[in-house]
C-alpha cells in the first residue's frame, strides 16, 4: 500500500513538475482515443463490405443452386428411389461447391407420399438445427417464392467449433412425390473472419506503431524546447548562489538561442550592475577608512597637545586655563562622535563582522552597572541587576553586547531621575533578554520608534548634559541585528521607559519571542499598544 | 642595562611619517622622562633600530613605502624588543594582522597621552631588577631573573611580553586567569580593553613553548572563562 502510494506520489510529482512528461502524455492520450476511433471506424467499414460482398454472392449461389437442383428434380423419373438419390445429390454438390446443405421436408399438407423423401438431411458434420427457426418459418410458408437469408452461426456435430455464416433457404418441389421440401445453403464466413482478424491485427499493430512514433516524435520537439529551459534554469539558480560569471551556451539563431542570449545579456547586467555596487561599497569602505586614519593622525596630535595644555593649565591665567579645560571636553567629545560616526559608516558598509564567543550576560550586566557606578552617583541613583533563575549564556561577540549593555544602562541613568535603574536578565529556550527598566519621564507616545533614529533627540530644547553623541542606539541597534537580536523600546510619559534586548543563544539563529516582557509588569498601564514599538521586526541577519 | 642613560627612564624610537605627532610624542615622552628618536620612514626604520638601539618601538602601521607590518617582522626577526603600534584601523583584521607580525602591544588613534605612557611604561617596567625566582610550568624550568625558559636544558627564546605571560601563569598554578586579568597584570591595562591582545599572544606562546600547539599541555584554555597554567 504505501509502496503504491509512494509511486502515485511520484507519477504526480513527474506531472507537476515535468514539462516534457505533461506534454507527452497528454498527447499520447489525445492520439490513442483518434487512432482508436479511426480503427474502429475503417474495422467497420471493412467488415461492412466483406459481409455484403460475401452475402450478395452467397444469395446469388443459393438462387443458382436453387434453380439447379429444381431443374435436375424435374427432370428426374418419378421413381422413390430417384427422387430420394436426387435429394441425396443435391446435398452431396453442396460440399463439393465448398458450402453445406441442410434439406428437409416435405413440408406437411404438400406431399401424399411421404416415405420418398421424408426426413432431414443434411451435409456430414453439421447439425440441422444450425438453420434458426425464424427462417424455418419464413421458407416453409406455402406462397414462398425465390430465396431468403440470414445471419447465423453454423454449427456441428463434434468438434468443431461453430463459425457465423449465411444461411440461405429455398422450396424444391420434388415432382416424384409432389411434397414441397426446404433446401438451406449454408456458406460459412471463416474465410472472412480471418480476413478480419487480419484486418483487426493489423489496425492495431499500426495504431501502436502510430502511437509509439507521435509519443517519440513530442518527447523529442518537447526536449529540444524543454531541454534550454532547464538548463536556463540552472544557470538561473547558479547566478541567484552568486556565481554570477555563470552563462548559458548558446548555440544556432533560433527561439531558443535569443532567449538564451537575452538570458545572458541579462546575467551580464546584473553583474554589471553587483559589480559597480560591490566597487561602490569598496571606495565607501576603502573611504572610511582612509578619512579615518587621516582624520585621527592630526587628532591625536591636537590631543596630546590639549593634554599638555590641559596638565599644565595651573601656570596659566584663568581665561586660557579655562580655553584649555573646554579644549579638553569638546576633544573627548569630537572624539567620540568621529568614533561612533566611523562605526555606523562600517555598519553601512556591511563591513561590520562578529568576533564570537559564549557571552553571559548577566556578567556583562554587572561589569557594565560597575563601571557606570560613578555617572550614576553623580545622578543620585542606583543601578540595580535582577538576573533570573536560569543561565544566561548567549554566543554574541562580547565588545558589542557590552557596547549595547553599556549605552542602555547609561541612557536609563540619564532619564531615571532619583529612582533606580534595574537591569532584568533572564532566558528561555531559545534566547536570552536583558531589559533595562527606569522610572523616568518615559517616552511619548510614538517616541518609542524614533529612539532608535540617528541623531535623534527626546525633546530638541533639552540641554545635552550627557554629551552622548545621538548615535549611541543606532549603534546597538545595528549590533542587536548583527547577532540576529532584537532591540525594542517601550515607554509611558510619566512611567519611565523599559529597553530589552533579545539575543539568540546562537548568533543567527531566529527567534520568535523574548523572555522576557517588553512591556514591564510593573508598568501603570500595562496594556499593548502604548509607546511600544516594534520597528525591528525585519528579518534579522542583515548585514 | 648599559644603555640606559642616567636620568632617563628608557629610549623610545618612535617610527611615524606625520612630522607634527612624531614632535608631540617626543615632547610627551621627554615630560616623562623617556629618550627618544623620530623615524619617518619605514625604509630606515630597522637602520635606525641598530643604531639607536631603543627600549621600546612605537610603530605607526601605515607608512608610506614599506609599511609598518614589515617593519615589526623585520624588527621582531632579530630582536625581542617590545613594539607597541599606532594604529587609526581599529577593525578586527588589522589589529589581529599587526599583532600576529610581532607587535606586543597596540594603541588606537586617537589615544590619550596618559593611556599611551601607561602602556610604554607597563612594557619596560623590566628595568626594575625582579628579584631571583624559579618556577616551572609543564616541563619547562623558568628562570625569572635571568629572564631564560629552558626545557632539558635547551633555551626556549621568548619576547619579553610572551615571557611576562608565561610567568604570570606559572606564577599560580592553580589559579585560572581571565583575559582581563591577564591584560591588566602583563599588558598594565587598567580598564577593559581588547581581548584578542591576549589570544593573539597566547596562540604565539603556545607555538614557541607547546610540543602540539594544537593541543596544548602548557598553557590550556579553560572555555567560557580565561587560561591556566597546564599541570604537567
Amino acid at each position: 500500500m504505501a509502496r503504491t502510494a509512494a509511486w502515485v506520489r511520484r507519477a504526480v510529482t513527474i506531472w507537476r513538475r515535468s514539462i516534457q512528461a505533461r506534454v507527452v502524455i497528454s498527447t499520447l492520450l489525445i492520439s490513442a482515443v483518434v487512432v482508436t476511433l479511426v480503427g474502429w471506424v475503417l474495422l467497420r467499414q471493412v467488415t461492412d463490405g466483406l459481409v455484403s460482398g460475401r452475402t450478395a454472392s452467397a444469395v446469388a449461389e443459393a438462387s443458382r443452386a436453387t434453380l439447379d437442383a429444381q431443374q435436375r428434380l424435374s427432370a428426374a423419373s418419378g421413381t422413390d428411389f430417384d427422387s430420394s438419390a436426387q435429394l441425396r445429390s443435391i446435398v452431396t454438390r453442396g460440399s463439393v461447391q465448398g458450402y453445406d446443405v441442410v434439406l428437409t421436408g416435405p413440408i406437411a399438407g404438400t406431399s401424399q407420399a411421404v416415405a420418398a423423401g421424408s426426413g432431414t438431411r443434411s451435409t456430414l458434420g453439421v447439425r440441422p438445427d444450425s438453420v434458426p427457426q425464424r427462417l424455418r418459418r419464413v421458407v416453409e410458408r406455402p406462397d414462398r417464392t425465390g430465396t431468403s437469408w440470414t445471419y447465423a452461426p453454423i454449427r456441428f456435430d463434434s468438434g468443431r467449433s461453430s463459425t457465423p455464416g449465411i444461411v440461405a433457404g429455398a422450396q424444391l418441389t420434388l415432382p416424384a412425390d409432389g411434397g414441397t421440401y426446404t433446401v438451406y445453403y449454408l456458406f460459412p464466413m471463416t474465410e472472412e473472419q480471418q480476413t478480419l482478424s487480419l484486418v483487426r491485427r493489423a489496425l492495431v499493430t499500426g495504431g501502436g506503431l502510430l502511437l509509439l512514433l507521435i509519443g517519440g516524435l513530442t518527447w523529442l520537439v518537447t526536449r529540444q524546447v524543454v531541454t534550454p529551459v532547464r538548463l536556463a534554469r540552472r544557470v538561473a539558480e547558479r547566478l541567484a548562489s552568486g556565481r554570477l560569471e555563470e552563462r548559458m551556451h548558446v548555440r544556432g539563431d533560433d527561439d531558443i538561442a535569443r532567449l538564451g542570449t537575452s538570458f545572458n545579456q541579462m546575467a551580464a547586467s546584473l553583474q554589471k550592475q553587483i559589480r559597480q555596487l560591490e566597487e561602490l561599497s569598496r571606495v565607501q569602505r576603502r573611504f572610511v577608512s582612509d578619512v579615518s586614519h587621516e582624520l585621527r593622525t592630526p587628532l591625536t596630535t591636537v590631543r596630546m597637545a590639549g593634554d599638555v595644555l590641559h596638565d599644565a593649565r595651573e601656570r596659566f591665567d584663568p581665561s586660557t586655563a579655562r580655553a584649555a579645560e573646554l579644549l579638553q571636553r569638546e576633544l573627548d567629545r569630537f572624539e567620540l562622535l568621529l568614533s561612533d560616526l566611523l562605526e555606523i559608516s562600517r555598519f553601512d558598509a556591511g563591513a561590520a563582522a562578529l568576533d564570537l564567543e559564549d557571552v553571559n550576560l548577566v556578567d556583562v550586566a554587572h561589569r557594565v552597572v560597575e563601571a557606570t557606578r560613578a555617572l550614576a552617583e553623580r545622578r543620585g541613583t542606583h543601578v540595580v541587576v535582577r538576573p533570573g533563575p536560569r543561565p544566561c549564556v548567549a554566543e554574541a561577540d562580547v565588545r558589542r553586547v557590552e557596547r549595547i549593555v553599556r549605552n542602555l544602562v547609561t541612557n536609563a541613568i540619564d532619564y531615571a531621575g532619583s529612582e533606580d535603574v534595574v537591569v532584568h536578565v533572564d532566558s528561555d529556550d531559545q534566547a536570552t533578554a536583558l531589559a533595562v527598566r527606569d522610572h523616568g519621564i518615559g517616552l511619548a507616545p510614538g517616541q518609542a520608534a524614533l529612539v532608535f533614529n540617528r541623531f535623534w533627540r527626546a525633546d530638541p530644547a533639552r540641554a545635552r548634559t550627557t554629551g552622548g553623541t545621538g548615535l549611541g542606539l543606532a549603534i546597538s541597534l545595528e549590533d542587536a541585528h548583527l547577532h540576529g537580536g532584537w532591540l525594542q523600546a517601550w515607554g509611558e510619559p510619566g512611567d519611565g521607559a523599559q529597553f530589552r534586548l533579545t539575543l539568540p543563544h546562537r548568533a543567527g539563529d531566529r527567534i520568535t519571542g523574548s523572555p522576557l516582557p517588553l512591556v514591564p509588569p510593573d508598568a501603570r498601564s500595562p496594556e499593548i499598544g502604548g509607546g511600544y514599538a516594534r520597528l525591528d521586526e525585519h528579518p534579522a541577519g542583515t548585514p | 642595562m648599559a644603555n640606559v642613560e642616567a636620568g632617563s627612564r628608557g629610549k623610545v624610537l618612535v617610527v611615524d611619517d606625520d612630522s607634527a605627532l612624531s614632535e608631540m610624542l617626543s615632547i610627551v615622552l621627554r615630560q616623562e622622562g623617556f629618550d627618544s628618536r623620530v623615524c619617518a620612514t619605514g625604509e630606515r626604520a630597522l637602520a635606525d633600530f641598530r643604531d639607536y638601539r631603543p627600549d621600546l618601538v612605537l610603530l605607526d602601521l601605515m607608512l608610506p613605502g614599506k609599511d609598518g607590518i614589515d617593519v615589526c617582522k623585520q624588527i621582531r626577526a632579530e630582536s625581542g624588543v617590545p613594539i607597541v603600534m599606532l594604529t587609526a584601523k581599529t577593525d578586527t583584521v588589522d589589529v589581529v594582522v599587526g599583532l600576529e607580525s610581532g607587535a606586543d602591544d597596540y594603541v588606537v588613534k586617537p589615544f590619550k597621552p596618559k593611556e599611551l605612557v601607561a602602556r610604554i611604561r607597563a612594557r619596560v617596567r623590566r628595568f626594575e631588577e625582579p628579584a631571583p625566582e624559579s618556577l616551572s610550568i609543564g616541563d619547562l624550568a623558568i628562570d625569572v631573573a635571568g629572564h631564560s625558559v629552558t626545557r632539558d636544558d635547551d633555551q626556549i627564546a621568548l619576547t619579553p611580553l610572551e615571557f611576562d605571560l608565561l610567568v604570570c601563569l606559572a606564577r599560580k598554578p592553580w589559579q585560572v586567569f581571565t583575559r582581563e586579568v591577564l591584560l591588566e597584570q602583563v599588558w598594565g591595562y587598567r580598564h577593559a580593553a581588547d581581548t584578542r591582545l591576549v589570544n593573539v599572544h597566547v596562540q604565539r606562546l603556545r607555538s614557541k613553548v607547546e610540543h602540539d600547539p594544537e593541543n596544548p599541555e602548557i598553557v590550556l584554555t579553560v572555555r567560557g572563562v580565561g587560561y591556566k597554567a597546564g599541570s604537567g
